[in-house]
Order: structure tokens, then C-alpha cells, then sequence
């Protein structure tokens, strides 16, 4: 490992300590607590919605999260480990087959759904 | 005038500040560096600190050199870089300069050699449009055009942007803020990009543009001296709030 690999890991693992990460892919759906300063005050925001990508890896990596807001479609993009981020859940499994659910940018309602992972997997 | 730093580019990365914004930052490695040899207003005429850093093969360092450095009392180094210091801020030959020389929030010029791109058009050179990519154009879509007037002045003038060699210049780029330093790593964290490749050699001296930063230790941080020591802990705290994990986590 070279230097800068090693320093990424220990940052990772300073970013992590304490912290689960919930195991979760494309097609999960996701309720991502995050933290919001309004003036002093700190308080904790919900953001569900399905997470339609995860990208990078290590410190890098990030994750979107597509909901549909008010009839308008609203993607937010998430470092996975975001000291902003305070949790994740995963509310829902979904039953995908490709990474990347860009396609869902292009649908609406009946046609967007995504259906539920339904066979028991070990952990993941 | 304080002496700056030589260190070697690892590359970049990102790191959370504080406030959960995530900073783009260059970490930058300084290995063993150490005076070699000092010049002085009797002597050379002018005063400096000739610093060298990493660790040279001893078989591939020529006979002259190894004297220079067998005079100093140091290891053979890789990189020799001489740092314009006024008479108070000279520093003893042998000594080890640690990455605390810089104080985090301190803004630096980074100087280095930027990647070379070899001889490239004037599109890439210069940002040239080029030429279009049909109406009757052949061959030519990625030249750079005409370069003069007509008959008078009948010549192309001189400092006309064409292509040539791009890059591998001497660039330094200015106030460039530290976000961190690792004393018990060797590291410094730069934000944004430094010039140059990852393991080329950067120097890195305070803003010549900026007032002295006022914690800056004078005449330079040393390893293994008292203060540097004391100052270790609060410093990496400051900058790391989010992480106070730091010092046990270390490896």
C-alpha cells in the first residue's frame, strides 16, 4: 500500500469508527437521516427515496437517491461517509438487475415500481 | 524570510472538515529532510539553507556528492533544494525539519514541475477553437489556423501561439491554503492541486504575497526538539475536530 492508500484507509476507518453502515444497492429503498444546521440549531432530516446508484469506492464513494417530490422527480447524490450523514436505513429491499437504475429518470408511477427482493439472501 | 520545505507529491485525495464539507486536498510527504549545508554573506555572498530530502542509493550517488553529504553528517538524499533564508533564520547542517514548519489555515506557494504533455497542438496548447468539421474542411479540423496578416507585414509574429512542448515547466502556484499536518506521518495536506506528478518533488515556501503567518514556528520546526513535540498534539486536534480518534488510530 502506498502512502496515499494508506492515509485514505485510516481516514475511512476514522469516518467509520462507530458508525454501521447499512449493507444496501440499487433498488433499495433508503431513508437517509442528515443533519442540517438552521442557524445554532442542529436537527436531523429524513431523505427517502430509492437509491438508484452507488459509485467510487473507498473515501470516494457516493450514493443517489431518487424520490419523487411534489410530482417533480428530485435526486440527491450522497458521500457514503458523509460525517453529515447521521444514519441510514433501509426501508425496503427492491429486486433489481442492472448497477445503475437510470432508467427510471424516464418513467413514472405503475411503470417505476420497483418490486421487493423476496428470496432470503445471507447478509446482504 | 523563513526556509520552506521539499516533499514529495503522493497525490490527492478528500478529506471531511468540521463541517462535514468534504475539501479536495493534495497530500504532500516530506521524508527525512534535512540540511545539507548552509551559505553564508562571508562566504557565498548571499544566505541560505541547502536542504535535501529522501534517501539516495549510496551506489548511484557520485563520489563529489558523497563528500558533500559525508561532510554534513546525513544519509545521501535524493532531492537538493536551496532555500533563501535571512542570516536569523538559518538553520544548523544535520538538522531534521518536521512537516510542523507549516501551521494548518497558513497559506504556502507550492512550486513544481508540471506534467508534460509533449508537443501538443494548439488546440490543447492554447485552447484554439480549431477548425470546423465540415464545409469543405479537410484534414485540417484540429490545426490552428491562420497565423498572420498579408503582404504587409508579410511575416508571423514573433510570440504567435502554435503548437509545441507543453508542460514539464517550472510552474508555483500561489496561496495555497494547509488544512493538516501529520508530524508522527510526515504528511502535509494542501487544499486543491499542487503541479506536478504524483512522486515528483514539490517545494513549498510561505506566501510571498501574504503577511507571515504568526504561529509559524522561526526559524523552522525541528524533529525530535521540545517544542515541535508540545505543539504535536493540540495542532492535529484543531484540525481534525471530527476525528478525535486521531493519535489512536494511527497505522
Amino acid at each position: 500500500m502506498n502512502t496515499l492508500q494508506k492515509f485514505e484507509a485510516e481516514q475511512v476507518a476514522l469516518l467509520t469508527a462507530g458508525k454501521t453502515l447499512p449493507v444496501f444497492g440499487p433498488g433499495d429503498t433508503l431513508k437517509v437521516n442528515i443533519k442540517i444546521v438552521e442557524g445554532e440549531r442542529e436537527r436531523v432530516q429524513a431523505y427517502e427515496g430509492v437509491c438508484i446508484a452507488r459509485q467510487g469506492n473507498g473515501i470516494n464513494e457516493k450514493f443517489t437517491v431518487r424520490k419523487i417530490s411534489y410530482g417533480e422527480g428530485v435526486e440527491r447524490v450522497f458521500p457514503l461517509l458523509s460525517p453529515r450523514i447521521e444514519s441510514i436505513q433501509v426501508v425496503r429491499r427492491g429486486a433489481v438487475r442492472r448497477a445503475k437504475l437510470y432508467y427510471l429518470r424516464g418513467r413514472r408511477g405503475k411503470s417505476a415500481r420497483i418490486t421487493e427482493r423476496t428470496e432470503n439472501r445471507s447478509e446482504s | 524570510m523563513r526556509t520552506g520545505l521539499i516533499a514529495r507529491k503522493e497525490g490527492m485525495t478528500r478529506i471531511f472538515d468540521a463541517d462535514g464539507r468534504h475539501v479536495p486536498v493534495t497530500v504532500l510527504k516530506v521524508e527525512e529532510c534535512q540540511v545539507v549545508a548552509q551559505r553564508t554573506q562571508d562566504k557565498d555572498g548571499y544566505t541560505a539553507v541547502q536542504l535535501g530530502v529522501g534517501q539516495a542509493k549510496v551506489s548511484r550517488v557520485s563520489k563529489a556528492m558523497r563528500g558533500v553529504f559525508a561532510k554534513a553528517k546525513v544519509e545521501p538524499k535524493k532531492k537538493l533544494v536551496e532555500f533563501r533564508v535571512t542570516p536569523e533564520n538559518l538553520i544548523d547542517v544535520g538538522a531534521t525539519l518536521s512537516v510542523e514548519h507549516f501551521v494548518p489555515g497558513q497559506l504556502v506557494d507550492i512550486r513544481g514541475t508540471t506534467t508534460g504533455k509533449g508537443f501538443a497542438g494548439a488546440m490543447k496548447r492554447w485552447n484554439f477553437g480549431g477548425l470546423r468539421a465540415t464545409h469543405g474542411v479537410s484534414v485540417s479540423h484540429r490545426s490552428h489556423g491562420s497565423t498572420g496578416q498579408r503582404q504587409d507585414p508579410g511575416k508571423v509574429f514573433k510570440n504567435k501561439k502554435m503548437a509545441g512542448h507543453l508542460g514539464a515547466e517550472t510552474v508555483t502556484t500561489q496561496n495555497l491554503k494547509i488544512v493538516a499536518v501529520y508530524p508522527d506521518k510526515d504528511l502535509i495536506l494542501v487544499e486543491g492541486s499542487v503541479p506536478g506528478t504524483a512522486t515528483s518533488y514539490v517545494t513549498i515556501v510561505d506566501a510571498v504575497k501574504k503577511p507571515a503567518h504568526k504561529d509559524a514556528p522561526k526559524p523552522a520546526a525541528l524533529k525530535g526538539s521540545a517544542s515541535a513535540q508540545a505543539e504535536a498534539a493540540p495542532q492535529e486536534q484543531s484540525v481534525e475536530a471530527d476525528a478525535p480518534a486521531q493519535e489512536g488510530d494511527a497505522q
